[in-house]
């Protein structure tokens, strides 16, 4: 039997605390009965004999130490879950949001989920195409990787993942069997709308669930929220075998909402506040990503993150970056001179492209064209401090030459149209004529077959 | 679900959960634990172990996922600390941190890990093939060897009398198959007679004996011109490799465990991607070891507490590896540890902390972290066992910095107790300069000590060679501050030459192709035959600047660019095309001088 709970003992931020109560367990889901009428709902995260901490997700507004009712429902947060949810909207923990009425579950899955053992997972090879050059060529995205864009405010990221939503496909294979999952945490009511018009104008979104909560829905949800998502998307993964690509949009809010809730707790802070354990949590949204032996279907992430003052040595972009599986960074000045998308090719990586690229895949070039791109990119950056010292002019012949080239790529490589959609032939091929700038001795980075081979004649 | 209650048990050795802190809880009731023991948690039993006794409460931290546990489940004692079996069937095997095969547990509930799975750490029905090495009568003492299985092609596996047994073989099983628990010879000694099998328990937080450690004297060859070259490594070592993401920590580790000269290595994944252990498992299979010609799985053992996984585990795992370790090293071989990563073990560390409320020091770490970290890299070194073979245990440590700024404290105390540091540098994996070891702030305290044994067995010349390239490299980058201000075309051409050869070395010599079939692993001669090409070069150019050549000119020739790839068009094994190639580019550049004198 389930026992109510009539007042509480304490409240503090997003907290409550509860006494004399037994037989609960950590982790458990909690229903609060607010004046008779609000409901909400909340989870066990510290227990003793004495008391019993609750985090309410929908925060305590409104609570009082003698207004609330309190149900221990007995198991963790579940997520309700059937075929029925693609082209839903819930809100950020759950529950349906397009008055479309409930979902009538098939299963009921645990949001928390479970490591999956390193033997079962399936190593990821296939290459995603996605029609961006700067991705498909320097930071190829993989099926079953977690790729992150490293954002900041302002800067085109929500285009460039609706573009690659839009044009994401598989060269190898010509199937339909795709999903997307989207997660908001605290983004304005706007850039869920264009991410869901986006969905609708490309036809896609009765393949789309989404899981809402925006900036001014209560913070401690947005804990939630990421793990309803992969949730969802572990669902149709392995029991429908789907591909499913996560977009997790802001995981910075997600951090911050940590970080709220850690201190409201009054737990030591590491850096800047944020708590000792946040790469542990995040390893545990992150790692969900990948593909397992026994079935067909993967789950692919593209989280997003803002990186407060464009800092990448800030612990949220940090953290993530030792995750995930390498990271897209997209850069102001790109950005300010125009270029779409920004994204700076060399803080950007991709760590799975050596095993899903290359003959038989891509082209034999591939590795040989990006890893010289890069170098010689990296080159470009210390000829423009020089330049930037003594002018351009006073440059040998040498460094001219890499200062066109600088240009060169930055305007027919990275910079696309929002709707081009390139082949890899097409990126690979400008990413040689690109390079036939250069002269044939600058060009160390590729073995001389391929360099005969590709080579631009002049 | 609420009919648990209060389930509070009068055993002996059982007390009750009193409160529940995510991998932390609190046990009160009859909790007269040991410090370090196992206990059972839960009606699930869950692995923990007792980390704190104080005012009738047991600290536990417990190695699993704690939801779901109620406050009342009982919590029982094991009385035995955190202990490892060791007995054939560990190589080529993964496990997790405290030592469940996860290859059995994925045949057994599938590919997500569950909780309170309870499976022997070895196969205990595979009958091994048993050679006795003793007669009844003879007297054995602990560390002996009794008794001999080829475990995998590569390793015998020799098996020993438990530390602490003394005594008189009295019976022998004869040669034959066997499973680990059968008993093969019985001993009896001043405390009774043993029945003694393939194995033997060690708790993983004690360093195993041995009979007395040796000075460091031979190098861990991994084939990687940087390191060996520039920053050898020692068999018996320790060394660090910080980096922050992205700059190739683990593929460099991947690389010393594929082609170091170790006979035995342990990988531990602590805290780090599912997919990389994936990796190692999918690849190693089929990566052939160069010297042996065997898999390189038959001599390689994984750890794997990736990240996802409980962090209480992970706290336990580079132990776990290091004992097992160590029980190889006692049977006289030399075993090579790859920790990725020990910031994520610190972390672990951290986390457990915070939640006892303990008093943090820097960074919210807590005090203890410097001492837990010299602590383990301690028990790396040459011994001398037992049984009066000799062993290694060399230590390579990854570490993942915050910020990627190494004046963290993982780093910083990491750096007190190795002996080898392999700097990672942001800006030269920006540029794909791999392996991006920064060869300006990288140090190895093992030259000295190693010094005579380069001399001995690769060339006489070798240390000196390797000092002269790493002095151009340190002017180039003096110079290169100059031209960054100013630009390169005010310089004299004998800096200039010197920009050159630093760009040489660099491309040529510090950069190595990882993927690259030759250039993956590169044995010392041709490495010192490398430093030998770069150097006559240097000597010959210096001879055509003082006859007033110009720099340009001797680029125009492009004997660089020859030399640039040798790496991959000069094999292992043809060092005769490096005297042809000498005469070629020397011939060139006489030539350029006679046609420029002209």
């Amino acid at each position: 039997m389930q026992l109510e709970y009539i007042g509480l003992k304490g409240i503090t931020g997003p907290l409550i605390i509860l006494e004399g109560i037994s037989g609960v367990a950590y982790d458990e889901l909690v229903e609060i009965q607010v004046d008779g009428c609000d409901m909400r709902l909340g989870k066990v995260v510290e227990i003793s004999e004495e008391h019993t901490i609750v985090q309410v997700f929908e925060g305590t507004q409104n609570l009082s130490l003698d207004n609330t009712k309190t149900r221990f429902l007995g198991h963790p947060l579940e997520l309700p879950l059937s075929k029925e949810i693609l082209g839903r909207v819930f809100d950020g923990v759950g529950r349906p949001k397009d008055n479309l009425g409930d979902v009538y579950p098939h299963v009921r899955w645990d949001i928390n989920g479970k490591p999956i053992n390193p033997v079962s997972r399936k190593y990821p090879r296939n290459y995603i195409n996605t029609g961006i050059s700067s991705i498909d060529g320097l930071t190829t995205l993989i099926r079953g990787q977690k790729l992150p864009i490293f954002s900041g405010n302002g800067l085109p990221h929500d285009a460039l993942t609706e573009q690659i939503v839009r044009q994401a496909k598989l060269p190898s294979e010509n199937e339909s069997n795709f999903a997307i999952v989207f997660a908001a945490m605290g983004v304005s009511y706007e850039v869920a709308e264009t991410f869901k018009n986006s969905f609708e104008q490309s036809g896609v979104m009765q393949k789309v669930v989404m899981f809402v909560n925006l900036s001014n829905d209560p913070t401690t949800e947005r804990i939630i929220t990421p793990r309803c998502a992969l949730t969802a998307a572990e669902y149709m993964a392995y029991e429908l075998e789907m591909h499913v690509l996560v977009i997790l949009t802001d995981m910075s809010a997600y951090c911050e909402a940590l970080r709220e809730l850690s201190s409201s707790r009054g737990e030591i802070p590491s850096r800047k506040g944020f708590p000792g354990y946040m790469y542990s949590d995040l390893t545990s949204i992150y790692e969900r990503a990948g593909m397992v032996k026994e079935k067909n279907g993967s789950i692919t992430q593209i989280p997003i993150l803002t990186m407060p003052s464009d800092d990448i040595t800030h612990p949220i972009p940090d953290l993530t970056g030792y995750i995930t599986e390498g990271q897209i960074v997209l850069d102001r000045n790109l950005h300010q001179k125009g270029i779409y998308p920004p994204i700076n090719i060399l803080p950007s990586l991709s760590r799975l492209v050596k095993d899903g690229t290359g003959k038989g895949i891509t082209r034999e070039d591939h590795g040989a064209c990006a890893r010289q791109l890069f170098a010689s990119y990296s080159k470009v950056q210390e000829v423009r401090s020089l330049s930037s010292v003594i002018g351009e002019d006073e440059l040998n012949n040498i460094d001219k030459l890499y200062m066109e080239f600088g240009r060169s790529f930055e305007k027919e490589f990275v910079s696309q149209g929002i709707d081009e959609d390139r082949t890899m032939e097409q990126t690979l091929n400008t990413g040689w004529k690109i390079l036939g700038i250069l002269p044939k001795e600058e060009l160390d980075r590729i073995d001389t077959k391929i360099l005969d081979k590709y080579y631009p004649d002049k | 679900m609420g009919d648990v209650g209060l389930l509070k048990v009068e055993n002996q050795n059982q007390g009750y959960i009193f409160s529940i802190n995510g991998p932390v809880i609190k046990a009160a009731g009859n909790v007269s634990f040991k410090m370090r023991e196992v206990v059972l948690v839960g009606k699930e039993k869950l692995i923990g172990e007792v980390i704190e006794l104080k005012n009738n409460y047991a600290t536990i931290q417990v190695h699993e996922v704690t939801t779901g546990l109620y406050p009342g489940e009982p919590v029982v004692s094991t009385g035995k600390p955190l202990s490892l079996k060791l007995a054939p069937g560990i190589i080529g095997n993964i496990f997790d941190g405290i030592q469940r095969p996860l290859g059995t547990a994925s045949e057994k509930f599938g590919f997500f890990i569950e909780r309170g799975i309870n499976i022997n750490p070895l196969s205990e029905n595979k009958r091994w093939n048993v050679q006795i090495t003793v007669k009844p009568g003879d007297i054995v003492t602990s560390g002996m060897v009794f008794a001999k299985v080829q475990e995998t092609s590569l390793i015998m596996h020799k098996v020993m009398i438990p530390y602490g047994i003394e005594g008189k073989v009295t019976d022998i099983v004869s040669d034959g198959h066997y499973t680990i628990l059968d008993k093969l010879i019985g001993v009896t000694s001043k405390n009774g007679t043993h029945d003694l099998t393939m194995v033997q328990e060690w708790t993983v937080r004690q360093p195993r004996p041995y009979n007395k450690r040796l000075l460091i004297d031979r190098p861990l060859i991994t084939g990687q011109r940087v390191i060996d070259a520039f920053f050898p490594m020692a068999k018996g070592g320790t060394a660090a490799i910080p980096g922050s993401f992205g700059t190739g920590k683990t593929m460099t580790q991947h690389q010393l465990a594929k082609w170091s000269d170790a006979d035995i290595i342990f990988y531990i994944g602590c805290g780090e991607r599912g997919n990389e252990m994936t990796e190692v498992l999918e690849e190693f299979p089929k990566l052939i070891d160069p010297r042996s010609g065997k898999s390189l799985m038959e001599r390689t053992v994984l750890i794997a507490n990736t990240s996802d996984m409980p962090v209480a585990a992970r706290e336990a795992s580079i132990y776990t590896g290091v004992t097992m370790a160590e029980y190889y090293r006692d049977m006289g071989y030399d075993v090579a540890i790859m920790v990725d990563s020990t910031s994520r073990w610190a972390e672990a560390l951290r986390e457990i902390s915070g939640r006892l409320e303990e008093m943090p020091a820097e960074e919210g770490f807590p005090a203890y972290l410097s001492s837990r970290l010299s602590e383990f890299y301690g028990r790396a070194g040459r011994t001398i066992n037992l049984n009066n073979t000799t062993g290694s245990i060399s230590i390579i440590g990854a570490v993942s910095p915050q910020s990627g700024d190494f004046s963290e404290p993982v780093t910083q105390n990491t750096k007190r107790f190795i002996r080898c540091f392999w700097g990672l540098d942001r800006n030269l994996a920006y540029s794909r300069h791999y392996p991006a070891i920064d060869w300006l702030t990288s140090y190895s305290e093992y030259i000295n000590p190693l010094s005579n044994w380069y001399k001995e067995n690769v060339n006489p010349s070798f240390i000196d060679y390797r000092n002269e390239l790493l002095k151009i490299l340190q002017e180039e980058s003096g110079y290169k501050e100059i031209v960054k201000l100013v630009g390169g075309d005010i310089l004299p051409d004998n800096q200039k030459l010197i920009l050159e050869i630093g760009r040489l070395i660099r491309l040529s010599f510090l950069q190595q192709d990882a993927f690259h079939s030759i250039d993956t692993f590169v044995p010392l001669k041709k490495q010192f035959l490398m430093m030998e090409l770069i150097l006559f070069i240097y000597d010959k150019c210096l001879e055509l600047l003082k006859n007033e050549l110009p720099i340009s000119f001797i680029k125009e020739t492009g004997v660089f660019e020859d030399i640039v790839k040798v790496k991959y068009t000069i094999g292992n094994d043809e060092p005769e095309k490096f005297d042809d190639l000498k005469k070629t580019t020397g011939g060139k550049l006489d030539q350029l001088l006679i046609n420029y004198n002209k």
